[in-house]
């Protein structure tokens, strides 16, 4: 093709292969976003799949292992979804490192698996020509044949073969179809068409010529629109039946993480207890036992209990995502959301975080813009989490009248319920514009969402998923929460009185409660508040035990009397302080480790909640100020 | 925006290429008082088509949407919006993408069919 070359000679050439390369064993597969790739990559290694991070970044590192059927390994790499190979965001950074061999841990790999739309080839295409360039044997994968056909396309496969210098497998990752020249391929077999020398193209309108030319020389007939995804859209996206349907999935995703996780937390709480109980009567009463018990039980249980959010969220997740909803969800929601600086994909992550900024935090991992999802992970922790709500409960019981405001419509105590919700989506929402304007201003990369054609989820996908989310909260930010869980109980143990534990009071938190007194005082809180404000390091609602062991009664059975005691140690100012505290405070270990996971380091959550912190430290003491 | 860059195209053009096209994004930078015709995608309502005729954006938000298949030369079919009309779904080379508003205004279109007149 002289046109071909007349593109090479008139461009520039990009990707200039380090001549130091490390070869590996891996296969990496890669293509452009909505090509079916994570699919393909599930039906290749199944269960034999592990997700770290690339170190230093977040992006995930998904390695597998296919078993080829004469039982040989292949370990393989799915990269991040990418549309062109010039390295400009971090994803992309990331395949072009590994795909050129300069990443230190994985080395270049030994074949690359391209994975294209075939109902959208000629656009695909364009990622073809530089992936090829690279010189690694490439399987050229036309995913999606399913549709392709269904829908009237068709296409030479020899001929684009012979266009392309590459082999070519026409599949169906979603139904296992033509897998085995896939496995074909890995298993070095398949015969390679005569190399072609190819265009190397910065520029993408010569580069989508060219495909357009090779698209026509295979005789690629484009398939009919999707039929069934423009009339899902015409209800979905309705100027109003649209809104609706989105405002039902949310209130079932809302109600779901509340109504049915929180029973299913508590079912997992009792089972702890139920457990710790058996072992505590097997173990003799000593120190051991209460390290077993109150530190290693507790901290595992503390962590264990949001695994059933975390479940039902990506469940949910899982389903919109892999439909293909989610980007309509965000369409609409995107207005609303750009009020603040963010974007559409911001908006379920944040409404989840009602329930828990756990897997809120989780699922962030939905929006590519990386300062939208940074942004949105960094706010997550300011909505009113159903950790919070034990404690707001008990101090507004203690120093909140239950008067009428509105007649019989809203109490005072709603109302003051319902000022603290507010007071944390305002604070979620001014620090969101703060970001949004500064550090995580997006300069770059406008808002482009692309609208996938509806697809059914496949159980095997959306298993994977919740598998794999479960196993990094659990092994991730588990190990984490277990060690401060440990490090606390050692601090509420120690120094011992006669080989025994001191009463709390006493003990290094209760020294260290005293110690920080001076810094609370100011906002109206004595050395008792202290301690337990140390104690909901670990979680928010451990305040309300705390206080209540230090006061010297069960807070469960006995909710009044606490609040007496509080009543009588605290003003109303302190009170109102104290619920201003836990509105800003970032006091939740577990949300710490996953923001650490999801960042991939230690300065963002440090960053966080440094400054939640302080915005917690400085409304406490005006709201003292003010009311006392 | 106060500076307006425009995508700088490399140095030889071969002869297959569309040259019109590249001599038009060069020429024209959204004013759109020259021709009747011209307008930017903001101006499209639901089933409007158009060609496009320049992206009016940084270079590496350009080469984003181009990558997309927004392309000089490319037929563009406004299709469905969030409420309000932003974000709007473009159908374009095979797939749809949502733009923004604030993005839609930097590409501008030769408006090819409307479906309603206007």
């Amino acid at each position: 093709m002289s046109g071909c070359d007349g593109c090479s000679a008139g461009s520039v050439a990009v990707l200039p292969v380090s001549p130091v390369t490390k070869t590996s064993r891996h296969v990496a597969l890669i293509g452009p976003p909505n090509s079916g790739k994570t699919t393909l990559f599930n039906r290749l290694t199944g269960l034999r799949q592990k997700v770290a991070n690339f170190p230093g970044v977040t992006v995930e590192r998904h390695t597998g292992v296919a078993v080829l059927p004469d039982g040989r390994e292949i370990p393989l790499i799915d990269l991040p979804g990418l549309y062109s190979l010039a390295p400009r965001s971090e994803d992309e950074q990331i395949a072009y490192d590994v795909l050129t061999g300069q990443r230190g841990d994985i080395g270049k790999p030994q074949a690359v698996l391209l994975v294209l739309d075939s109902t959208n080839l000629a656009r695909h295409l364009m990622l073809a020509a530089p992936v090829l360039a690279l010189g690694i044997p490439t399987l050229i994968i036309l995913n999606m044949a399913d549709d392709l056909r269904n829908r009237g396309g068709q296409l030479d496969l020899a001929a684009l073969s012979a266009q392309l210098g590459a082999p070519v497998a026409l599949i169906s990752a979603r139904q296992g179809e033509g897998l085995d020249q896939v496995f074909h391929f890995l298993a070095g077999a398949m015969p390679k068409p005569a190399p072609k020398e190819l265009p190397i193209l910065q520029d993408v309108p010569k580069c989508r010529q060219w495909a357009g030319r090779v698209g026509s020389a295979a005789q690629y007939r484009a398939p009919a629109p999707p039929k069934w995804t423009r009339r899902l859209d015409a209800v979905f996206l309705h100027p109003v039946a649209g809104p609706l349907v989105f405002l039902a999935v949310v209130i079932l995703v809302f109600q779901t993480i509340f109504n049915v996780a929180d029973p299913a937390k508590d079912g997992v709480d009792h089972f702890i207890h139920l457990t710790g109980n058996w072992v505590a009567s097997v173990l003799p009463d000593s120190l051991f036992r209460s390290l077993l018990l109150d530190g290693v039980w507790n901290g595992v249980g503390s962590v264990v209990v949001f695994l059933p959010q975390v479940l039902l969220l990506f469940l949910f997740i899982g389903v919109l995502e892999d439909s293909g909803y989610l980007a309509r969800a965000a369409l609409i929601a995107d207005r609303t959301m750009a009020k603040v600086g963010l974007q559409g994909k911001s908006f379920i992550p944040l409404l989840s975080a009602y329930a828990c900024a756990v897997p809120a935090i989780m699922a962030t991992r939905t929006i590519e813009n990386k300062r939208d999802r940074m942004a949105t992970i960094l706010i997550a922790p300011f909505m009113t989490c159903s950790a919070r709500l034990p404690v707001y409960t008990l101090i507004i019981a203690a120093f909140i009248p239950n008067r009428p405001v509105l007649g019989s419509f809203l109490g005072a105590r709603a109302l003051a319920m319902l000022g603290l919700y507010a007071l944390g989506f305002v604070a979620a929402v001014t620090t969101a514009r703060l970001l949004k304007s500064s550090v995580l201003k997006s300069g770059r990369a406008p808002f482009l969402l692309e609208m996938p054609s509806y697809r059914w989820p496949t159980l095997q996908s959306i298993g994977l998923r919740l598998l794999d989310r479960s196993v990094v909260f659990l092994r991730r930010a588990g190990t984490v929460i277990l060690l401060v869980m440990v490090v606390l109980w050692v601090m509420a143990h120690v120094p011992l009185v006669n080989g025994h534990a001191p009463n709390i009071d006493n003990s290094l938190a209760g020294t260290l409660g005293r110690t920080i007194e001076p810094a609370i005082k100011p906002l109206g809180m004595n050395w008792k508040i202290g301690i337990g404000l140390i104690t909901s390091l670990a979680a928010r609602e451990t305040i309300v035990a705390t206080l209540g062991s230090i006061y010297g009664m069960d807070p469960e059975s006995n909710q009044a009397g606490l609040g007496a005691s509080l009543q009588h140690d605290l003003s109303f100012g302190g009170a109102v302080a104290l619920l201003i505290f836990f509105a800003f405070a970032m006091q939740c270990i577990s949300t710490i480790a996953v923001v650490r996971r999801e960042t991939g380091g230690w300065k963002w959550p440090a960053l966080q909640f440094t400054y939640m912190g302080v915005l917690a430290y400085v409304g406490s003491f005006v709201a003292f100020h003010i009311l006392s | 925006m106060a500076l307006k860059r425009r995508k700088k195209q490399p140095g030889t053009l071969d002869s297959d290429f569309r040259g019109a096209h590249t001599e038009t994004m060069l020429q024209l930078s959204g004013n759109n008082s020259e021709s009747q015709l011209l307008a930017t995608l903001t101006d499209l309502n639901r089933g409007d088509a158009a060609t496009l005729e320049n992206i009016d954006l940084p270079t590496d938000e350009a080469r984003r949407l181009m990558e997309l298949g927004f392309l000089p030369g490319t037929r563009i079919t406004a299709g469905l919006s969030a409420p309000g009309g932003d974000p709007r779904v473009f159908q374009v080379d095979g797939s749809e993408i949502a733009l923004r508003r604030e993005t839609a205004r930097h590409l501008t279109v030769r408006v090819d069919r409307t479906k309603r007149a206007r």
